[in-house]
């Protein structure tokens, strides 16, 4: 296994944004602003259409579409954390660890969370655990752990030998150089990871619905079910503004947590 | 020849490497005793075992067999990182820590050591000070925002911040350009006469290590030791042919520059053309007296006042002069 990033499909390891310095560049503004638009546009747009149908109105009014976007938030915000606390100290494990089994199987893992598709993960967990938002929250996580596996891994091999040997040659020991050293210069690589996640996340959660685990999947299958289009735009929107300002808001902690000098 | 010294004498004894899967050993029976405060070079071509010899002083690369004792303590029996943080160690890469500044980087080990806050803080003053750096202006920058030459000063000061009694050096000055290399060696050995560390400096370079060594360890394969001898005494009588081909041409020109002008015999008649300083060196005086179409140079003391004069006579008698009495050098 080559911990070189790849460059190939979404298993490619995530860059670092390259927002260095100036806090307030074009694309921090520029993202609340799409967001912003959109959702007016779609406002706009079902204001002027008129008045719901019955079936419309299941879905588009203020307390459902609020439950479905909370809903989803929570769902994708609790996986991301969970591969957080799973996958960057399995990525340090791994970075450690000179067996290849141990870093074959880990990534491996990772792999096959990629390369199954969503629903598959979902469904075939659902017929394990049973459905519900706890087995959701699984194959989110399982969905989502290879980007920040791989970016600790690059994050700490990518470390300048020459700084990991002066590190030693100065008597620190090996939690000090991967706390003082290797964690704070990863970090910018692993964020990067972890905002790919949590894109996947939002994405993926859709899917949630399919075994009444909610989000805003329903919203979408509502729509599509019963054919009407203003729902599933609506919910597609949602959606996508969500993950937009996921993005966004990682992006700048990210920015925040980047080390100076770097 | 005395001098200050705050350092501690090493000796290895029968050091071997071994790597598994080698045909040979990386090292092979390296026994050396270092006095305290001296100036080592180890020097040998690429690959003869000079970086893993040194490396095995702090257990980055742990002996296959043999001892090493600093001031008599078997160091092989020490916690690697205590022994480490009681160890400078300047690697070419110079490996600074990119998210941390200038301060930061020198304060490492102190911190590692428990030192208080105001004690890091003055001591990182002083050192930056002693390696030419402004603190005011360089304390607070990060690495990159240094060209490599500053680079190089700031390992040196983070290896100096313990005030450690032996530095391990390998090839610190091998990526810089010829200028800056020059400047940062004669720094560098000034630095070395104020606080007379034991020192153990790899390099590949034969010119360097005259330049800046008390003593020679002239390398070959598996860290072989050719030679072990003063500059001087390597230069007038290399002990075969190896060491002949690796001091390479000129050997009596490299000699002068190891000789100050003041060991030589001046002449009492009056010369005219570009005068040389009396504190300079014997190749110094040469290059003046070809610059003067052969003919002899006046020599002055440092206020420019006139003490003879020297030709190309005086400068072979010097050479020729018994060897022993060549050692002083470099004003040390
Ligand atoms: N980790 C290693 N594994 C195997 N062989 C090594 C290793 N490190 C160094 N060597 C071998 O040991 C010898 C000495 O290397 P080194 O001490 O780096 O030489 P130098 O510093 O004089 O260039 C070389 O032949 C090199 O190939
Ligand atoms: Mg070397």
């Amino acid at each position: 296994m080559s911990i070189q990033p790849a460059v190939d499909v979404s298993t490619s390891y995530s860059q670092p944004s390259d927002r260095k310095g100036r806090f307030f560049t074009a694309k921090r503004w520029g993202t609340p602003l799409l967001i912003l638009v959109a959702l007016t546009g779609l406002l706009v747009f079902l204001t002027v259409r008129g008045e719901p149908d019955k079936i419309e109105s299941f879905a588009l009014n203020w307390p459902y579409m609020a439950a479905k976007v909370d809903e989803h938030i929570r769902l994708s915000i609790a996986a991301a954390l969970l591969v957080a606390a799973i996958a960057i100290p399995a990525g340090i494990l791994v970075s450690r660890s000179k067996s290849k089994i141990v870093r074959g199987t880990i990534v491996g893992i990772g792999n096959i969370g990629q390369a199954t598709p969503a629903v598959g993960v979902i469904i075939l967990l659902a017929l394990i655990l049973g459905i519900g938002w706890s087995t959701a929250i699984i194959a989110l996580v399982f969905y989502g752990l290879l980007p920040v596996i791989r970016n600790t891994m690059v994050g700490i091999s990518q470390i300048n030998p020459s700084v990991i040997e002066s590190a030693k040659g100065m008597g620190m020991t090996g939690g000090q150089i991967l706390r003082k050293i290797e964690l704070p210069l990863a970090v910018p690589v692993i964020l990067a990871g972890f905002r790919t996640t949590l894109v996947f996340s939002v994405g993926v959660a859709t899917i949630a619905t399919f075994i009444n685990a909610g989000g805003l999947g329903e919203v979408l299958v509502v729509g599509l079910k019963l054919s009407r289009e203003a729902v599933t735009l609506t919910g597609a929107v949602v959606v996508s503004c969500i993950a937009l300002g996921m993005d966004w808001f990682a992006g700048l902690v990210e920015d925040l947590l980047k080390p100076k000098g770097v | 020849m005395s001098k200050a010294t705050s350092g501690a004498s090493i000796e290895l004894t029968n050091v071997t490497k071994s790597y598994p899967n080698q045909p040979q050993s990386a090292v092979e029976n390296f026994s050396m005793s270092i006095n305290p405060g001296e100036l080592i070079m180890l020097v040998g071509p690429s690959g003869c075992g000079k970086t893993t010899t040194m490396k095995m002083i702090n257990r980055i690369i742990e002996p296959t067999s043999g001892s090493i004792k600093i001031d008599g303590e078997d160091i092989l029996s020490l916690d690697q990182n205590i022994l480490r943080r009681r160890i400078g160690y300047v690697i070419q890469q110079i490996g600074l820590f990119p998210h941390m500044t200038i301060a930061e980087n020198v304060s490492v080990v102190p911190k590692l050591l428990g030192w208080d806050k105001a004690q890091i803080a003055s001591r990182v003053e002083e050192l930056l000070s002693l390696v030419e750096l402004d603190p005011s202006k360089f304390a607070n920058r990060y690495p990159k925002q240094l060209s490599g030459g500053q680079q190089q000063r700031v390992g040196v000061a983070r290896a100096l911040a313990a005030d450690p009694p032996v530095m391990l050096m390998d090839e610190p000055f091998g990526a810089t350009d010829p200028i800056t290399r020059e400047k940062l060696q004669d720094e560098f050995l000034r630095l070395q006469a104020t606080i007379g560390k034991t020192i153990v400096f790899v390099t590949h370079d034969f010119d360097e290590a005259i330049k800046l060594g008390d003593r020679i360890a002239v390398l070959s394969e598996r860290s072989q030791i050719e030679q072990f001898d003063t500059p001087a005494n390597i230069l007038a009588n290399p002990a075969s042919d190896y060491v002949s081909s690796f001091i390479g041409e000129g050997a009596a020109l490299k000699r002068l520059a190891l000789i100050p002008i003041s060991s030589a015999k001046l002449s009492s008649t009056s010369a005219t053309g570009p005068s040389v300083e009396i504190s300079e060196n014997l190749r110094e005086a040469l290059d003046h007296i070809v610059l003067n179409g052969g003919a002899p140079v006046p020599v002055t003391d440092a206020k420019g006042k006139s003490l003879g004069s020297i030709s190309v006579k005086e400068i072979s008698s010097a050479l020729g002069a018994d060897v022993s009495s060549l050692g002083i050098k470099k004003g040390k």
